[in-house]
């Protein structure tokens, strides 16, 4: 065995008497390869920390890890292709999403005009009838309405109170007409909006509207044009109460 | 305390320049590092058994680095210097286990 054949002093002090001594010319280049060494040692470990282990690697294990890295690559790109179609799915998704949106948000408009709930505007015309003795009933006044609808009007209001399908048009005791729940006096102004010149007339045929207006006594209409109608008049939206929608 | 001072500094230049290793010279550092390793174990342990020579160790030093470093070469030209540079690390790996056990042995008589 390697027994130390010198047992002779302390080997402690001996490297603390050599730490602080003077150099000799012998320890100058043993002290020169020393620092080779340590920077050999910090290079080398800085060359694999670095490369990763890679600069060192041999040429088998190398071969390993290629293909390790091919067949991986090729797993992420089958992964990218997978995740590409699923983002076309999608984005083509969203683009039915957005037009069912906007052909719900045109019906919404649609019945929102149909059922009064919307204010609406557009050409039209406006018949104005004056009545100072009281002589034209509500049959005439829905007469008017209906001819009106006939001839394609979308939106009407009679005196400022908005008519839909379901808008009842009476005789109000003491004169006058119920529309709905309001109470309108005359002269009765009825908007209609449509087609103006059909409008207008439907109104006009013989033993139309007009004529019948007129025959009544005292009573008159007159049909104006309008470019640019308006109807602000709503009616309330009414749920149906034992209708449900049949699928 | 000038061996310490240098190997500080040749530490301290490694860090700062952090060089890159020449591809040539790739597969034979770690085996000269591993070489200079052993030579500096065998100069302590013969320093503390008060056999210490300067020529001695430069020699060993020199030969030792060249010799693993020229065994590596023919290895790769012989296409095994992979088996040849893992035979001389445990040859290495062994010599320096013994030194360090001596040292060890003269430093704290166990």
């Amino acid at each position: 065995m390697n027994a130390p054949s010198v047992r002779t002093g302390n080997p402690w002090r001996r490297m603390l008497n050599a730490l602080l001594s003077r150099p000799t010319r012998g320890q100058m280049v043993v002290a020169l390869l020393c620092g080779l060494l340590g920077f050999g040692l910090v290079t080398q470990v800085h060359a694999t920390s670095s490369t990763g282990g890679l600069g060192a690697a041999r040429v088998d294990d190398l071969l390993g890890i290629l293909s390790d890295l091919n067949s991986r690559g090729d797993r992420l790109r089958a992964e990218i292709s997978d995740l590409e179609a699923s983002q076309q799915r999608l984005r083509s998704g969203a683009g039915q999403d957005q037009a069912a949106l906007r052909e719900a948000r045109a019906r919404v408009n649609t019945l929102g005009i149909l059922t009064g709930t919307l204010a609406a505007k557009g050409t039209g015309v406006v018949v104005t009838v004056s009545d100072p003795q009281g002589s034209v009933r509500a049959a005439v006044l829905l007469d008017a309405v209906e001819e009106l609808r006939d001839a394609g009007a979308e939106a009407l209001a009679l005196s400022g109170v908005r008519i839909v399908a379901s808008t009842p048009i009476t005789d109000a005791p003491g004169g006058g007409i119920a529309v709905g729940r309001h109470h309108v006096r005359a002269p009765y102004r009825l908007a209609a909006i449509g087609d103006p010149s059909t409008l207008a007339g439907a109104l006009a045929i013989p033993g139309g509207v007009l004529d019948t207006v007129d025959r009544r006594p005292g009573a008159h209409a007159t049909v104006t044009r309008s470019p640019h109608l308006t109807i602000t008049a709503l009616q309330p939206l009414q749920r149906p109460r034992y209708a449900r929608p049949a699928q | 305390m000038i061996v310490a001072i240098a190997a500080a500094i040749g530490v301290a230049l490694g860090l700062v320049l952090q060089p890159t290793v020449p591809a040539d010279l790739q597969p034979y550092l770690p085996i000269a590092v591993v070489a200079a390793l052993d030579a500096l174990f065998g100069g302590v342990r013969a320093w503390l058994e008060r056999i210490f020579d300067d020529k001695v160790f430069v020699v060993s030093f020199i030969s030792n680095v060249l010799i693993a470093a020229l065994i590596v070469f023919v290895g790769d030209k012989l296409g095994v210097g992979g088996e040849l540079s893992t035979a001389i690390v445990v040859v290495l790996g062994i010599r320096i286990f013994s030194n360090a056990a001596a040292i060890r042995r003269h430093l704290f008589r166990a």
